[in-house]
């Protein structure tokens, strides 16, 4: 199972697909990957003479809705980039080996290909009490981490579990659930997403074959082409919102027009991804095209942010219910009471001192004597 | 009623046209600021029977946001400059306690604003060192202000400046926080604007030393035979 072997065009000549084929998957791998018309050649030449990388993916906390969405891809020939023409070594979902057998193909792979296979790790890491609350043939998820990671070409980070922690890092995060950039000392490409959009994986995969090294990261390590702009930049809703016409409840007339949802709590406007240009499903919709707000899953911390159908989120420390908004409302009635009350004292408290500037003001007739203004 | 001898007063020129420059533009910056701001967290509900093509009320109202920041934070470094240039009333160390003297004053003025006791001693005839203070303490407001405000804005600008605060978002963990904290200290404006102006009306009320107008005009009045410079 453990090969590095022959290049994907090889591969795919003997599976019986033809040159035209061929050509149209590297088409579609290089528009996934965004990369431009003239960059073609260099994706067709990677795929017919490089070697395919094997390719190592752990599994570790997670739900597994990344390997879900991956096989999802829009194009089946995308999605074959890993399932089929890559060397898929070790993944616990899909694999057929189990058991030690499983263990021997991973340990394989790192021995056999140091330096040039690619690891791509699904969930985060828990590291309280020893790593105990994830464990995979008595090992603990860091411990196999660490290894693995050692001697990959690259690493990549998929999903919100591994990127940013996900729900099993939210408060009050009971097994200190950890993303691996944290863990790791090297360069960790962050696809974050719950699940990340599948296009967009076969994107980043196909620019780490073709170019043999990362795409460009943002500061959060995030390739620039899927995350430098908001899903509010993209989304064909953002007219309503400059506009200002927004629904208001979700069975109200703007909504049935399809108004804007920042109102609803979409998270549209602080959330860096592709969605509104992908879309999902083979470019069917997206989150906010089928009526719902963008919940902002693949922002850090996504889940502490919520309610999800507001705005604002609750303010940690003061209910569920209030805002900063009535913590705000609130305090500027307190300063406002306060004041009148401060005024009212004065007139009791200080009405001496009032009294002795008013006696030691001129009077009206010495004014009029010696004024000159 | 009025005295036998009236009281001669020294007139004092304690606020410089840069610092009362300064003043106002702020206090429209920050009025306009908090206005703006509340809407784009909270926008009225309006609908028209027009086309939505036709409609761009959010969009002015985040245009007026964005250009009075860039007004409030330049005309903010103004004031930070003059600190260092301008008059004594005006200078830096008037906002950081560093004497004692400070701390005495600090107390006498709550003795006087909240337990509304009798002027002891003398306040200062510019800030006094608890409003030195708090003004120190809103200047790290408005530099929070300014840094998360950009931060938010560097990604919808090609501009650089805007660009230069973008560091502040992975730092905080994301937009939403950001914003989130963005939002939550515009209500230390609103609370601010409440107590300040009070608190202006109320020195001028029991000091009677014009402290106002003096914001207007720049002048102070001092009993002569209490003024020391």
């Amino acid at each position: 199972m453990a090969d590095s072997g022959p290049p994907i065009w090889q591969v795919m000549q003997s599976k019986g697909y033809s040159r035209r084929e061929f050509m149209h998957f590297c088409s579609f791998a290089a528009a996934a990957a965004g990369i431009h018309a003239s960059g073609l050649l260099s994706v067709v030449h990677a795929f017919e003479k490089k070697p395919r990388p094997p390719v190592i993916w752990l599994h570790f906390q997670e739900c597994t809705c990344c390997s879900e969405s991956f096989i999802r891809s829009s194009h089946p020939i995308v999605a074959d980039v890993l399932l089929d023409t890559l060397s898929l070594d070790y993944t616990e979902t899909l694999q057929a080996a189990a058991g030690h057998q499983a263990e021997k193909c991973l340990q394989d792979t790192i021995k056999n290909y140091p330096g040039q296979y690619i690891l791509l790790v699904e969930g985060s890491v828990p590291t309280k009490d020893g790593g105990v609350y994830c464990m995979i043939g008595g090992r603990t998820a860091e411990d196999i981490l660490q290894e693995a990671a050692k001697s990959a070409a690259s690493v990549i980070a998929w999903g919100s579990c591994a990127s940013n922690g996900c729900i099993q890092s939210a408060s009050p995060n009971p097994t200190s659930a950890t993303p691996i950039h944290k863990l790791l000392s090297r360069t960790v490409i962050n696809v974050p997403g719950c699940p990340p959009i599948a296009d967009v994986m076969t994107g980043v995969v196909t620019h780490l074959l073709v170019f043999g090294r990362a795409p460009e990261l943002d500061s959060q390590g995030r390739p620039r082409e899927f995350y430098s702009r908001r899903v509010h930049d993209t989304c064909y809703r953002r007219p309503y919102y400059d506009a200002g016409l927004f629904v208001e409840s979700w069975d109200d007339e703007s909504a049935r027009k399809g108004y804007c949802l920042y109102k609803m709590g979409c998270r549209g406007p602080v959330t860096y991804n592709a969605c509104g240009v992908t879309k999902w499903n083979n470019g069917v919709s997206y989150p906010i095209q089928s009526g719902h707000g963008c919940i902002g899953c693949s922002e850090n911390g996504f889940w502490d942010n919520g309610p999800f159908y507001q705005h604002l989120a609750s303010f940690p420390g003061f209910g569920i219910e209030s805002t900063a908004d009535t913590i705000g409302t609130a305090l500027g009635l307190t300063a406002l009471g306060g004041v009148a009350l401060h005024a009212i004292t004065t007139n009791i408290r200080k009405r001496k001192v009032i009294q002795e500037l008013k006696d030691d003001s001129l009077s009206p007739e010495k004014t009029a004597e010696g004024g000159d203004n | 009623m009025a005295s036998a001898q009236p009281i001669p007063y020294q007139r004092v020129y304690v606020w410089e046209f840069p610092v009362r420059l300064y003043h106002w533009v702020n206090a429209v910056c920050v009025v306009a600021l908090g206005v703006t701001g509340y809407l784009i967290g909270n926008p009225l509900a309006i609908s028209y029977s027009s086309e939505a093509y036709q409609q761009y009320w959010f969009g002015w109202v985040r245009f007026i946001h964005f250009v009075t920041a860039f007004v409030f934070f330049f005309n903010f470094l103004v004031r930070i400059y003059w600190g260092f240039v301008g008059n004594d009333f005006a200078r830096w160390t008037n906002f950081i306690p560093f004497k004692r003297a400070q701390y005495r004053e600090m107390v006498e003025v709550l003795k006087v604003d909240v337990l509304q006791t009798k002027i002891r001693g003398l306040i200062s005839l510019g800030h006094n060192a608890l409003a030195g203070l708090i003004y120190f303490l809103s200047f790290l407001v408005f530099l929070f202000q300014a840094i998360t405000g950009f931060a938010l804005y560097s990604s919808m600008s090609d501009s650089f400046f805007p660009r230069l605060f973008a560091w502040i978002v992975p730092l905080m963990g994301g937009d939403n926080p950001v914003r989130q904290w963005h939002h939550v200290f515009m209500w230390f404006f609103v609370v601010f604007v409440i107590v300040h102006v009070y608190l202006v009306f109320y020195h001028d009320y029991v000091e009677g030393r014009g402290t106002t107008s003096s914001m207007v005009g720049g002048y102070k009045f001092e009993r002569e035979d209490e003024y020391k410079s």
